[in-house]
């Protein structure tokens, strides 16, 4: 071998080291900034007027909890939100007073402290405001807020514990608002599902299948157009083409076409345990929902572009199912509160 | 009489012509699920009357601005990635804005 062939050689095999740098620096980067999305953020937000305290969430815990709030005096919030089911009542639609199918889903309370819209439609914009709105809505709990806190008032453990969380503020509207809230901030993901896991460097936390389904999941399936961060949802409103829809949903609370039959994006934590879905309940299975969003949505009228066809092969739509999956908190016990008297 | 018309209309012409060619073109930017002007993140902008905003897509989703202000109503629908839509502000006032997909979105444009 002479010095030219030589050295020829040695800038083949540079270029080829160089190049395989690039390519496995770009891979590790972009996989890295995919994943780095989905971190867990590093508080729970609390408003300025409402922060969290232990007396404030052990009241918000038995507000939450007590069917005393509800006109009937037999329907609490947790009738609905029920911990054992995921914070959820796994019906298409919740059941409200007298056993009155309503129209919309009941959706879990994990992680609402992170959202920034509250109801399907978006209609509250904070906590507080939110958790006197079903007390108070004449299908669901039917309990007017006057009537309500002279009850409480004559419910004598109720005084200490008001007075212990919000001293000198009194049992009023106000103050049992910002106690459900300050108890539906400790409703958070623990952030150690097998997906967390495996953000965190365990690649034993998930399947092979389960790590294509990510992929499909922030690529070819576009879900996170929408589902996006560490709690898969983007406060966003969309119509995503659901069949048997008949609600108007955010387009009640702003008048602009696109929000035509649009509803606000659901977390997917949790998401085996929050069957059925949708807002109207109309899939039962993460099968059914990946097959809607694989035709681009069933219902064409006023959908939102970014429902497309998503052309998934019987193994992608496997493999999704399998990341989906690994979104699932962990099963724990809640030990329920013993009500004041 | 012909002579104090073609005056006025001359004058008429001339004050749009002066009122366009003073009118400036601004570009707020949608990135991130934020109005975004000159790499920050805005919350109030004050405009001339006549002047234009060009609202353009950076995010991967789509955005659809609107406004449903009392001054001006505009909806400029749904628009993808590297797309924008002009908004030319001929009325004075405050008017709020927002994307309707996203309504974390939201900035102020007071027109004098």
């Amino acid at each position: 071998m002479n010095a030219t062939t030589s050295n020829t050689m040695k800038r083949r095999i540079l270029k080829v080291c160089i190049v395989t740098l690039i390519t496995v620096g770009a891979g590790i980067s972009q996989g890295f900034a995919a994943k780095k999305d989905y971190l867990p953020p590093e508080r729970v937000p609390e408003p300025e007027n409402n922060k969290t305290t232990p007396e404030r969430v052990e009241l918000g815990k038995s507000l939450f909890f007590d069917p005393r709030l509800s006109g009937s005096n037999w329907i609490s919030c947790g009738t609905c939100h029920n911990p054992a089911l995921a914070w959820s009542d796994s019906l298409p639609t919740a059941i409200g007073v007298d056993m009155k199918v309503l129209g919309r889903s009941t959706p879990t309370i994990l992680n609402v402290a992170y959202n920034k819209h509250q109801f399907w439609d978006g209609r509250s914009g904070t906590l507080e405001h939110q958790a006197t709105g079903p007390i108070q809505a004449d299908g669901e709990m039917a309990q007017d807020m006057p009537s309500l806190t002279r009850e409480l008032v004559n419910i004598k453990g109720y005084l200490p514990l008001f007075e212990k969380a919000y001293p000198g503020e009194g049992i009023s509207e106000e103050t049992i608002g910002k106690a459900i809230a300050a108890f539906e901030r400790t409703v958070v993901s623990n952030y150690n599902t097998p997906f967390d896991r495996w953000l965190r460097g365990d690649e034993s936390a998930i399947s092979a299948a389960a790590k294509r389904g990510f992929e499909l999941f922030d690529g070819k399936a576009r879900c996170n157009l929408c589902h996006m961060g560490h709690n898969f949802q983007d406060d966003g409103f969309h119509n995503i083409g659901l069949p048997n829809n008949t609600d108007d949903g955010r387009y009640a609370i702003k008048k602009v076409k696109v929000l035509k039959g649009a509803f606000k994006t659901p977390t997917l934590r949790n998401i085996t345990k929050t069957a059925p879905y949708m807002h109207n309940g109309v899939y039962s299975t993460l099968e059914d929902v990946i097959k809607h969003y694989d035709k681009g949505g069933i219902a064409k009228a006023n959908l939102s572009p970014t429902m497309k066809p998503l052309n998934l092969t019987a193994s992608e739509t496997q493999d999704l199912e399998q990341f989906l999956f690994t979104l699932d908190e962990e099963a724990k016990e809640f030990p329920l509160p013993v009500l004041p008297n | 009489m012909t002579r104090n018309v073609i005056s006025c209309l001359m004058f008429l012409i001339l004050t749009v012509a002066a009122f366009q060619a003073s009118a400036i073109d601004y570009t707020v930017k949608q990135l991130d699920k934020a109005f975004v002007m000159d790499g920050k993140r805005i919350g109030k902008f004050e405009v001339k009357l006549g002047d234009i905003i060009h609202f353009e897509n950076q995010d991967p989703w789509f955005h659809n601005i609107f406004s449903l202000s009392d001054t001006k109503t505009f909806d400029l629908g749904s628009y993808p990635k590297g797309e924008s839509r002009a908004v030319t502000f001929d009325k004075a006032g405050k008017i709020e804005i927002e994307c309707a997909i996203h309504p974390g979105m939201f900035m102020e444009v007071d027109v004098k």
